[in-house]
């Protein structure tokens, strides 16, 4: 609402200031030819003498408001387009003068034609219409000239502003001043004209177009501005003639001083800009790079690739110093290496690349310098090339050099170190972007993991039973824990009939989703081999046989296998590489480790495993405590970096040898925080406690 | 963390391990090897002396070349191990998979026994 209203209240304002200038307007003229006729005649004139002067002040000040509203508040106006506004309005007004000048002809020597009232009337017109473009001019040099403000040339130009005032108002009364007074004047005027003038800094801004433009505005200026001044200059000559009782230009300084202004800062202009013309080409070339290093240093915010990046590099550096071909090899964030060309093929580039290294040139080309290399000199013995400079840059990403950037000319000594700096300063700023894009595809990555890592904790979860098998022979409880990153810990049973029970304990080698994914594999193949009353030892040949398709090369699965026979009261048990079983017997003090021979699941891909394998037997009496567990709990680190181990285990069972399930296994956990002094322990672990009833 | 040096001596490869091998250090310890597969050494002799520990990761990295060290006739031996590190390798299984010696004569001595 208030820009419209503000746009209303100007657009009313510039009609207000136009409709005040033609009415001072009509009124000067009337009382002009008023005075005149009167003059001529020999009458007391109706009017008085000072009316004609006070409207051409009254008519200059509401014109030029009209044109400060138009043209100095006008932002989107540009250089040419201020220069057009100025050239516009002395069109017209000149098309206006001429068709007067027509209508004088048409009219030839008839008494109208030569009548001293009717000169008047077409010589005020022109003045009318000269004041006009000189005070659009006059708003159109303001802005120029304060295209670039300080506080001091503001003050100059108000200061500038108050004198053509004063001098309105010295006209409007009429006056003479004293001579000497009048040089001192006009030599202070003269120097602030110079001082206004000198100010050609938007000149720099136009580009070689605008350059061509402005010079051919500004001539076309120069040429309304004489014609203005011989037409009005010979029609007052023709009234003075007759009688000096009309308003004549030429007593009026203001005029006269608004001219010379608008005619010097022209000529100051039109020659600064002729001079300017040859280096319009270098300033452009600069803004062009400014541009170009803006691309390269936002082309990560756009969402663009590292592709695009190289692209960029390697056109904007091509560019910038003219080259003739260039390229850009780069090794890319997997090892992969890739090319980009600008008018080269590859093979040239190889070719190059050749010869270099056959004169054995430690330069960039050999990525491992990071220096900027000029290579020239190695270049003019390469006969079959039509390059004779070359130079080179490294791309530095992580302070680890990814690539090289070569640039070419057919000439020799192509290269300044102008251009050199340039270009450097684009391959930093290069390697910079793709630093940037290598980071946020790793943060990428990292969150992507985490959520990977995350599922992969809730299938691991899912995957341990959430009830173990019990029997009234024995009863069993585990314990699992699992660290940040997912393990593989997995322990399960499962009843095979009345009397039996299988039982099993196993860690899968590496972490995350595969490891969880092995260890549904684990599961899969627990349930359903154990069910085949198969013998330890030929379970564990089975998964391993069955494993061995789907594991990594370097992946295993540690796993002990139990069959718990409660009629016979043997436990028949294989062991595959996981931690040996700790055993404790009913009325002992301490317990031991079944250590038995056995190789992982994964570890001997084929036949042979059957000979790393084995099935052990042992009889069970009621009170016995048998304790099954990975490595995460033996290798819980305290915070001196001790592990718990063989002894801390055997010796935690050893002190609740009479304790339920529950509580051996509790107790166990108990001791092992105790020992390392934190629940956060860097790995999964799992304990499974067994005991057998009375 | 771990450091790995490759040096030759009596016409065999001996990769030094020193430190410890956890998932990402297995990585190094995977090219070392690698590199002296590719390189066409017949004995290679890894030295133990100073390994403080070795995960599981670790474990796989030596038993992943074990069928690729029999195919292409490459005698294995490592020395030197730490009575910890040795025991995880037995709990394993992975003692009776690997040879495994005391110190580097009886190393090279069995890598040269098992070469000819």
């Amino acid at each position: 609402m208030i820009t419209i209203a503000t746009v209303f209240k100007s657009k009313t304002l510039i009609r207000l200031a136009f409709l005040g200038s033609a009415i001072a307007w009509v009124i000067l003229l009337f009382s002009d030819i008023t005075l005149l006729f009167s003059t001529m005649q020999g009458l007391q004139p109706d009017v008085p003498e000072w009316l004609p002067r006070l409207m051409l002040t009254v008519f200059v000040i509401s014109l030029f408001y009209y044109y400060r509203l138009r043209i100095e508040l006008d932002d989107s106006l540009n250089f040419t387009d201020l220069l057009w506004k100025v050239f516009a309005t002395g069109l017209i007004t000149t098309v206006v003068s001429l068709t007067f000048r027509l209508l004088m002809f048409l009219l030839g020597h008839t008494s109208l034609a030569t009548n001293v009232v009717f000169t008047d009337f077409i010589y005020q017109i022109n003045l009318a219409l000269l004041v006009n473009f000189l005070l659009a001019a006059l708003v159109c040099w303001k802005r120029l000239i304060l295209y670039h403000k300080s506080k001091w040339l503001l003050r100059t130009w108000l200061a500038f502003d108050i004198i053509l005032l004063t001098i309105l108002v010295y006209d409007m009364l009429g006056t003479l001043m004293p001579e000497s007074l009048r040089i001192v004047f006009n030599l202070i005027l003269g120097v602030m004209l110079l001082v206004l003038s000198a100010n050609m800094r938007w000149v720099a801004y136009l580009n070689f177009k605008q350059k061509w433009t402005s010079l051919l505005l500004l001539l076309l200026v120069f040429f309304y501005l004489a014609y203005f001044f011989y037409t009005v200059g010979s029609g007052a000559e023709m009234i003075a003639k007759a009688t000096t009782n009309f308003l004549d230009f030429r007593n009026h300084l203001f005029i006269i001083l608004l001219a010379l202004f608008i005619v010097v800062y022209g000529i100051f202009s039109f020659l600064v800009i002729l001079f300017n013309l040859p280096t319009s080409s270098v300033f452009e070339q600069k803004l062009e790079e400014v541009v170009n290093y803006q691309r390269i240093s936002q082309s990560i915010q756009t969402e663009q690739d590292e592709e695009s990046v190289y692209n960029i590099l390697l056109e904007s550096s091509v560019s910038s110093v003219f080259a003739d071909a260039a390229w850009l090899e780069i090794t890319g964030a997997n090892n992969e290496q890739k090319i980009f060309t600008y008018h080269i093929t590859e093979q040239e580039t190889k070719n190059i690349r050749e010869h270099l290294e056959k004169n054995q040139v430690k330069g960039i080309l050999d990525v491992g310098s990071e220096k900027t290399k000029n290579l020239s000199k190695y270049l003019s013995s390469l006969k079959s090339s039509r390059f004779r400079s070359i130079l080179a840059f490294p791309i530095v990403v992580k302070e680890e050099n990814i690539g090289t950037l070569a640039l070419l000319k057919e000439l020799p000594e192509g290269f300044n170190k102008e251009m050199t700096r340039i270009v450097s300063t684009f391959a930093n700023q290069a390697g910079i972007s793709i630093e940037n894009f290598r980071l946020l595809e790793e943060a990428f990555q990292h969150a992507r993991y985490k959520e990977e890592l995350k599922i992969a904790k809730t299938v691991q979860q899912s995957l341990l039973p959430t009830k173990l098998e019990q029997d009234h022979d024995f009863e069993v409880v585990a314990f699992s824990a699992s660290a940040d990153e997912v393990g593989g810990d997995y322990y399960d049973t499962l009843r095979i009939d009345e009397h039996k029970v299988a039982l099993i304990i196993a860690d899968v080698s590496g972490k995350g989703t595969t490891a969880a994914f092995h260890m549904s594999q684990m599961k899969g193949i627990f349930h359903s081999l154990a069910q085949q009353q198969l013998d330890p030892r030929e379970f564990m040949q089975r998964a391993n046989k069955a494993l061995i398709y789907c594991l990594e090369r370097n992946s295993f699965i540690s796993a002990s296998f139990f069959v718990i026979d409660t009629t016979q009261k043997k436990i028949r048990y294989s062991r595959a590489g996981h931690c040996p079983v700790l055993y404790l017997r009913a009325g002992q003090s301490n317990s031991y480790y079944l250590k038995d021979k056995g190789a992982a699941l994964g570890m001997v891909r084929n036949s042979e495993y059957g000979n790393y394998i084995e099935t052990n037997e042992i009889s069970y009496q009621s009170g016995d405590i048998m304790v099954l567990y990975t490595d995460g709990i033996t290798e819980a680190q305290n915070g001196k970096g001790d592990e718990f181990g063989y002894e801390h285990l055997a010796s935690a069972l050893n002190e609740v040898s009479t304790a339920s399930a529950k509580e051996i296994g509790d107790h166990i956990i108990k001791r092992l925080y105790e020992f390392t002094g934190t629940q956060n322990i860097n790995d999964d672990y799992t304990s499974m406690t067994v005991k057998f009833k009375a | 963390m771990v450091q790995i040096k490759r040096l030759q001596e009596g016409g065999a490869d001996i990769i030094a391990v020193i430190g410890e091998i956890d998932a990402s250090s297995s990585i190094d310890l995977d090219l070392a090897i690698a590199k002296s597969v590719g390189e066409g050494a017949k004995k290679i002799l890894v030295d133990c002396s100073a390994l403080e520990y070795i995960s599981s990761a670790g474990l796989g990295v030596f038993m992943s070349y074990i069928e690729e060290l029999r195919d292409k006739n490459i005698q294995m031996v490592l020395f030197g191990l730490k009575e910890k590190v040795v025991n995880t390798f037995e709990i394993l299984g992975l003692a009776s998979l690997l040879h495994i010696r005391e110190n580097k004569s009886e190393a090279l001595k069995l890598a040269n026994e098992l070469s000819v």
